[in-house]
């Protein structure tokens, strides 16, 4: 495949957003995204399964995942799992507990975050849902990039989701707009270094960058959060914030709206894919 | 019959330590402080590390099986497992060449424990791991480069 | 109160095969408290000891070099059902804990 082709796909999809948009017809529907995205992923890697973009960059070096695989057989940061676990089961002053707060009791929930809540015309993700819990409960609520409650609670909360397909829903107008609210954005340029999402994460995964493999955005939301260098717990929002500082732009607030658009964009992206929360990154 | 852990028990620093250490299982640990090779651990040179464990003199051998990763993800965590074919396998050592302190780790294998140990380690730099056993009295040695690299965008 | 380790000890013929996952930071001296700027002491296991039914079948020493939260995974032959496995350390400022498991 040569270069040229490949960056095609990229200009393509930028071309017919901005074309689209210009001309003020409906854009492209989550589907067709998710669609075009695999199908420019199955072009650059033709030989990897679906399936294995849950592990990201290290879908491409069996070096890597190696040593993955060894250090989850028995993770260093069990004991942040277990902190998360005792958090979730303890119980708030009410005598209720989180998983009081979600269908079968927070098991195989987290698949469906986010999702639209047309009461409010927002999108809501797992970790608003935590907070609204402690709300409805009376008990104050955690912060968004926290990592000794938020940041545990869900260590262990997504784990009740381990192995869920993702199945995010997009349906209706006012879901449809925050979910391209969330396209906008990565496909923005942003920063010092005027790097969208899309310019690593499209066309560029799989190529090193600064001795880094880049990661497709198909499967990148369905792993969170992970625990760098064994001991470093990092959400999702903490990740797309670093990723922005790394671009030199000042990076939205974990929780905050843009970012909340943002996940539901990119994990409809990963829908079918199996979750599994808290593992082990470099 | 599936194996299964059907009794644990979990011994903090207090007084339940205490009084399982005087219940006689803990006594191996009675002279500690003693048992740690102090020159060995704090030599700064290779060469001395390895005179202080005994070792002045190794052969290479191809028993001993050495599984390390070719690029560690992180530096503060690398897999590292070990295999010693070699007969009368006493003592397996760990080093990272360029390590500050060389020496990482001494594996005491006493009688029923299988020649094998998988652990993990820290590397300050890309280094050879090397692997020393002393089997029969003698000292064999196996290495493997491992490259360590300071992530630029991984955050 | 948390653990102070975790060991997961199968049966596997007549073979333990035993890992074990220890708790500790393994500070190496070297690193600076982020707040205070100030270094944080050395402090990691200096040795562990694993027994089978009270005699000593592995005896370890570390170096701070060992990995924060100290995995290590070894195999005891001659071991059967209702054997005791236990494995305890002591760290460079005194500190100890153990753990006791039976083989089923």
């Amino acid at each position: 495949m040569s270069l040229r082709r490949r960056k095609g796909w990229v200009g393509l999809l930028v071309a017919a957003f901005l074309a689209a948009n210009m001309a003020g017809q409906a854009l492209a529907s989550p589907e067709e995204d998710r669609a075009s995205f695999i199908t420019l992923y199955r072009d650059q890697f033709p030989t990897l399964p679906l399936e294995n973009y849950v592990n990201g960059a290290l879908m491409l070096s069996i070096d890597a995942k190696s040593q993955f695989d060894s250090i989850m057989e028995f993770p260093p940061f069990q004991d942040d799992i277990d902190r998360g676990a005792a958090l979730w089961e303890k119980p708030f002053r009410n005598g209720k507990t989180f998983a009081s707060c979600f269908a079968n009791g927070g098991r195989n929930v987290a698949g469906n975050y986010p999702y639209y809540a047309p009461a409010v015309d927002r999108v809501v993700t797992f970790e608003m849902d935590i907070n609204r819990c402690l709300r409805d409960n009376g008990e104050a609520e955690f912060k968004f990039n926290d990592k000794a409650t938020m940041g545990i609670i869900t260590a262990y909360g997504r784990t009740l989701s381990d192995g869920m397909r993702v199945d995010v829903r997009v349906q209706g107008a006012g879901a449809l707009a925050q979910y391209e609210q969330g396209r906008k954005l990565y496909f923005t340029r942003m920063g010092q270094y005027n790097f969208a999402c899309a310019s690593c994460h499209m066309a560029n995964a799989g190529k090193i960058l600064r001795t880094e493999i880049l990661s497709p955005a198909v499967g990148q939301t369905t792993h969170w959060p992970v625990f760098r260098g064994g001991d470093n717990l990092n959400t999702l929002h903490m990740r797309y914030r670093r990723c922005m500082e790394q671009m030199r732009a000042a990076p939205f607030a974990a929780g905050s709206e843009e970012l909340n658009n943002l996940e539901y964009f990119h994990s409809y992206l990963s829908n079918g894919l199996p979750m599994r929360a808290s593992v082990y990154r470099k | 019959m599936s194996p299964r852990r059907n009794f644990l028990r979990i011994l903090a620093v207090g007084s339940a330590y205490v009084a399982t250490f005087a219940a006689g299982w803990l006594r191996p640990l009675q002279s500690l402080a003693a048992d740690w090779n102090k020159a060995a651990f704090e030599a700064i040179v290779l060469a001395d590390a390895l005179r202080n464990i005994g070792a002045a003199a190794s052969t290479e051998s191809d028993q001993i099986q050495l599984k390390a990763p070719e690029i560690a993800e992180n530096g503060a965590i690398v897999p590292v497992e070990i295999t010693s074919k070699l007969p009368g396998t006493q003592t397996i050592y760990i080093f990272a060449d360029k390590n500050p302190q060389p020496l990482v780790a001494i594996f005491e294998i006493e009688a029923g424990l299988e020649p094998f140990i998988s652990t993990r380690i820290k590397m300050g730099e890309s280094s050879k791991v090397r692997v020393l056993v002393k089997a029969g009295g003698k000292f064999y040695v196996a290495t493997q480069e491992v490259k360590v690299t300071i992530g630029g965008c991984g955050g | 109160m948390a653990d102070a380790m975790k060991i997961r000890a199968r049966l596997q013929g007549d073979v333990a095969d035993v890992k074990v996952l220890m708790f500790h930071p393994m500070e190496t001296g070297l690193r600076k408290d982020p707040i205070t700027g100030e270094l944080i002491p050395l402090h990691f296991i200096q040795r562990v000891v694993a027994t089978l039914n009270g005699r000593a079948v592995m005896n370890a020493q570390w170096s701070r070099a060992v990995s924060k939260n100290p995995f290590v995974h070894f195999r005891i032959h001659g071991a059967k059902s209702g054997d005791r496995v236990t494995v305890s350390w002591e760290d460079n400022m005194g500190e100890k804990a153990g753990i006791e498991t039976t083989l089923n």
